[in-house]
């Protein structure tokens, strides 16, 4: 029990200065049914060693992405994480301090928050952003529902391309909260569909970008017709990294964006914890979610940063608060600022630079192989391709091989008859040897196919 | 309330700005350049271009630093915070206790942390299975039949046990019916928010003088429209509701669901499995009672345990056992049960799990019950040992924490902001103040089981100290505090009605101009 303290003779000496005679008596309150006598039925105490063994024996019998040719994304992205990002994030000032509530001995964390909160800004060209959500997909949830309080409106319009677990997540809200969601039948329809469907009652349009299956495309034209039509523009960026490259939602006249930050500073997790982006135009501030950091002055007139705008928030207004979100991605929205930091927006845009050039080298190969078609004309770092058999079956035998070759789309979509698409990505961290090796494996096993 | 006092500059004015080793430091902004970075990137192989017609003419305007000017900014930054490693942090409900580093290298094993939420499930075996063991430790330690691992933060397992309460209702078809969700005025925020956020509407119950519920308001309030009740248990006056079977039985009674706010489960796991008391649904933060570290506020983990009558509202995605290995049930077409859906993209924050068995298995059954026991003792050696000088709004024993009100202050002008000031020229972090709302001027103390006696004994001892100078009138102590902090007493109201939310390089060339 090395993280305890207190020694038997401290235990003895302290009851007695609370005037008890046994600890049993300080949980004199719990009804007597509901007391346990002896330890519940788990394992008892193991040594430090002890708990490394168990833990490395589970760690070992999982595939990690570093040690194969890797090309899955579909909302999680394996990128390079520079050392000193790890190194930033344990320093234990950062990593074991609570949510800055007393700003005069935690400057520290309420200065990269507005760091945070400036990058974010100034990655999707938004006037304003907050502390950090969750992760991707319940910030878009969260924006969804703003765009209800806005508006004053019930429904929202979603892309039939936006990632499906995001889709779920408004799904989930919506029906709970009494909300209704509409989508064009087609699951690869274009953005006239979304125009379609807006009827009186629709607060927002959802879109993604680049789209679940890896499209890009411009939505300045979207945004102005479902302006026009009295509804929110929501635009979601799930590979943030995008950016370095891509026209700003910002640009495009988007009113709020949402995204996922895992891709600056935070490694894959097997899908969490990440850190959830939110933007929106400044008119929307007071309708924002989740915390907020902003600059003022102390008493000797210096510069300093508090939590501010809490009257939005549940520990002041209750069951009026904006949302019942009381927390951020602290840790991992410093991960991002650290990374973001070390690359400088130069060395953003050459990261996104690699990462598209890769995607394209891939996509080159693949395309060279019998029977597979790449079905996104333009894209990022992830795109979807045809195959002659089906994705889920494809995948599988590539792991046989030691080759995580991508996100069957069934997998996440699996009534919509594309059983044969597979998603695709390729980052910065794909050597071209790796791109040779997947592409001479995937020859290999579709023509396991052939020949059957 | 954040009235600042202007005081004169009496400090010593150095060149720099610097104070000894707090060291001032500029924005990233102010001192990065766009042309600068600390990332060598391997060269763009010359490829054709399919962006189509999306590609930003430039790029984003954000400065970078080398790689030593990035670490001095952020070690220089993380100078000015408090933390748990550097002393003791009594946050009330907060539970701010050690962090061990050994959970922190088990959550950076390749095998756990360079994983993909979507790579094959063969290729996962691993992480499925610590999963399954995280969720027997819960299932365990709570004795309830179910746990949904996805939710991201205790606010968001809150938001997954009304959820599974709502879709149970939905269910029986009293949706339109049960609209109502009786919230404890001492309640954390996030309760009501919840309730709110569901579309329920919320109904508070009185506290007692006791500091408990009302049980006589709790069953006048009962009826055939009560969706259900949001308790914390221990609540969030420290104290465990005595009579929480009486309550859980007349709810179920009247045909209601016990959402328990998990909060403070550290207070009792080990010693008091939660679905013995009743309860339908619980968030467990692991953060809290399993130790992962709190990040600056984040990120969280809030698995909720559900009871035989909630399991089949569980949310998507699961993990099963089979014949094979461990499956992952991520479809609702893939399951028999009536799982209301999806909380969150993928399946919850991995990186927690690990962190949070890491600490159970370091712990035991046997150590996890001496948590309770410790943490329970802690706070009660603090209320005995100050409860002379500090008034307790009500009678002991407490169970994790120690409240406090601003009765012991009355005629001395101050008030407890002031008070939890000056702590922090004590070098402490203030405690909980003004939570819960319950008790005027309130002060809530958790010292958690991982804080020694002699470290207790100097708090307490300077907590006497602080209250002798508040009585003996030595007001600048405590107006003025903190005088020795990186910052002293921040312009809140300034911050609200004037936000600055971003730096913008407009304001730098007007502060210039100045």
């Amino acid at each position: 029990m090395r993280y305890l303290p207190l020694t038997p003779t401290d235990r003895g000496e302290m009851l007695s200065r609370i005037g008890v005679d046994a600890i049993d008596d300080l949980f004199i309150d719990v009804p007597e049914t509901a007391r346990l006598d002896g330890p519940i039925n788990l394992p008892p105490h193991q040594s430090e060693m002890q708990v490394e063994r168990d833990l490395f024996a589970m760690a070992a019998q999982n595939k990690t992405a570093s040690t194969v040719p890797f090309f899955c994304g579909a909302g999680a992205y394996k990128h390079h994480v520079p050392a000193s990002v790890d190194h930033i994030i344990q320093r234990s000032e950062f990593l074991t301090s609570y949510t800055p509530y007393q700003p005069e001995i935690t400057q520290g964390t309420l200065q990269y928050l507005f760091e945070f909160q400036t990058q974010v800004c100034e990655l999707t060209g938004m006037p304003v952003a907050n502390a950090s959500m969750y992760d991707g997909s319940t910030a878009t949830g969260e924006a969804v529902l703003m765009a209800h309080r806005i508006t004053r409106k019930k429904r929202a319009v979603i892309s039939a391309r936006l990632h499906p677990h995001y889709r779920g997540v408004i799904d989930n809200l919506s029906d709970m909260g009494g909300f209704d969601v509409a989508s064009p039948e087609d699951s690869v329809s274009g953005v006239e569909d979304l125009i379609a469907l807006i009827d009186d009652d629709t607060s927002s349009v959802v879109v993604q970008y680049p789209d679940f299956f890896g499209n890009i495309m411009d939505y300045s034209t979207l945004a102005r017709d479902v302006q026009s039509r009295g509804c929110l523009l929501i635009v979601v960026v799930p590979e943030i990294i995008s950016l370095g490259l891509l026209k700003r939602p910002g640009d495009m006249s988007a009113d709020i964006v949402t995204g996922e930050g895992q891709s600056l500073g935070n490694g894959l997790n097997f899908g969490g914890p990440y850190v959830g982006l939110f933007a929106a135009k400044e008119k929307y501030l007071r309708q924002m979610p989740g915390r907020l950091c902003g600059e003022t002055v102390d008493a000797d007139g210096k510069r300093g940063f508090v939590l501010t705008l809490s009257t939005r928030e549940q520990h002041i207004r209750r069951d009026k608060a904006t949302s019942n979100i009381c927390t951020n991605s602290g840790l991992c929205s410093l991960a991002f600022t650290a990374h973001m930091t070390l690359l400088g927006g130069q060395g953003l845009r050459q990261l996104a630079q690699l990462n598209h050039a890769r995607a394209v080298q891939l996509a080159e190969k693949l395309e060279t192989i019998d029977g597979v078609e790449v079905l996104t004309p333009a894209f990022f770092n992830e795109f979807a391709i045809r195959l002659p058999a089906p994705a889920g079956q494809v995948v599988e035998a590539l792991a046989e091989k030691s080759v995580l070759g991508g996100v069957p789309v069934s997998r996440l979509m699996p009534d919509t008859g594309m059983n044969d698409v597979l998603l695709v990505a390729a980052t910065e961290a794909n050597t071209e040897e790796d791109l040779a090796i997947y592409e001479a494996a995937l020859r290999d096993v579709l023509n396991g196919y052939r020949h059957e | 309330m954040n009235e600042i006092t202007p005081i004169k500059q009496d400090r010593k004015q150095t060149f720099t700005g610097h104070q000894a080793l707090i060291l001032e430091e500029k924005l990233i902004f102010e001192i990065g350049s766009a042309d600068k970075s600390g990332v060598d990137l391997e060269p763009v192989p010359e490829v054709s271009n399919r962006l189509g017609d999306c590609m930003a003419p430039a790029q984003p305007d954000l400065p970078g630093l080398s790689e030593p000017e990035a670490l001095r900014h952020f070690v220089r930054l993380s100078q000015k915070n408090y933390s748990i490693d550097a002393g003791l942090y009594p946050l009330g409900s907060c539970t701010m206790k050690h962090n061990p580093r050994l959970n922190e290298k088990m959550a950076r094993l390749p095998g756990f942390s360079d994983i993909h939420p979507l790579q094959p499930v063969s290729t996962v075996q691993g992480a499925l299975a610590l999963m399954d063991e995280l969720a027997h430790w819960l299932k365990t330690l709570t004795n309830m039949p179910a746990v949904a691992l996805s939710p991201k933060a205790g606010a968001h397992g809150e938001l997954c046990g009304m959820m599974a309460i709502r879709a149970a209702i939905e269910a029986r078809g009293e949706l339109e019916t049960r609209r109502r969700v009786l919230v404890p005025e001492s309640a954390h925020g996030t309760n009501p928010a919840t309730a709110a956020l569901l579309g329920f509407k919320v109904d508070e119950i009185p506290a007692n003088h006791d500091g408990r519920v009302d049980l006589v308001a709790f069953k006048d309030k009962l009826g055939d429209d009560v969706a259900a009740i949001m308790l914390t248990n221990p609540n969030t006056c420290g104290l465990f509701e005595r009579d929480i079977i009486e309550i859980a039985d007349a709810l179920h009674e009247a045909g209601g669901y016990f959402y328990c706010d998990g909060a403070n489960f550290n207070a009792i796991v080990g010693r008091v499995r939660p679905g013995d008391l009743g309860i339908d649904a619980m968030h467990i933060n692991l953060h809290k009672t399993f130790s992962t570290p709190h990040g600056g506020g984040g990120p969280g983990s809030g698995p909720t345990v559900l009871s035989d009558r909630l399991a089949a509202f569980a949310p998507l995605p699961y993990v099963v056992a089979g014949e094979h290995g461990f499956d992952l049930i991520e479809l609702e077409a893939q399951s028999a049960d009536q799982p209301f859906g999806r909380m969150v993209a993928f399946h919850g924050q991995m990186g927690m799990f690990v962190r949070a068995l890491s600490y159970m298995k370091s712990h035991g059954s046997d150590g996890l019950r001496q948590v309770a026991e410790d943490a329970v003792l802690n706070a009660n050696y603090i209320l005995a040992s100050l409860q002379d000088v500090m008034t307790a709004p009500f009678a002991g024993p407490c169970m994790h924490e120690a409240l406090f009100d601003d009765g012991f202050l009355k005629g001395t002008g101050l008030e407890t902001l002031d008070f939890a000031k000056a702590m922090i020229d004590e070098g402490y972090h203030p405690m909980t103040m003004y939570f819960p709302l319950v008790v005027h001027g309130a002060m809530l103390i958790e010292p958690t089981e991982t804080e020694s006696r002699d470290t207790l004994d100097l708090f307490i001892a300077t907590l006497q100290d602080l209250v002798r100078c508040a009585k003996a009138g030595e007001m600048e102590r405590f107006t003025n505090a903190p005088e020795l902090a990186p910052r002293r007493r921040l312009d809140e109201t300034r911050a609200a009605r004037q936000p600055i939310l971003r730096w913008q390089a407009a304001e730098a060339t007007a502060q210039a101009a100045e």
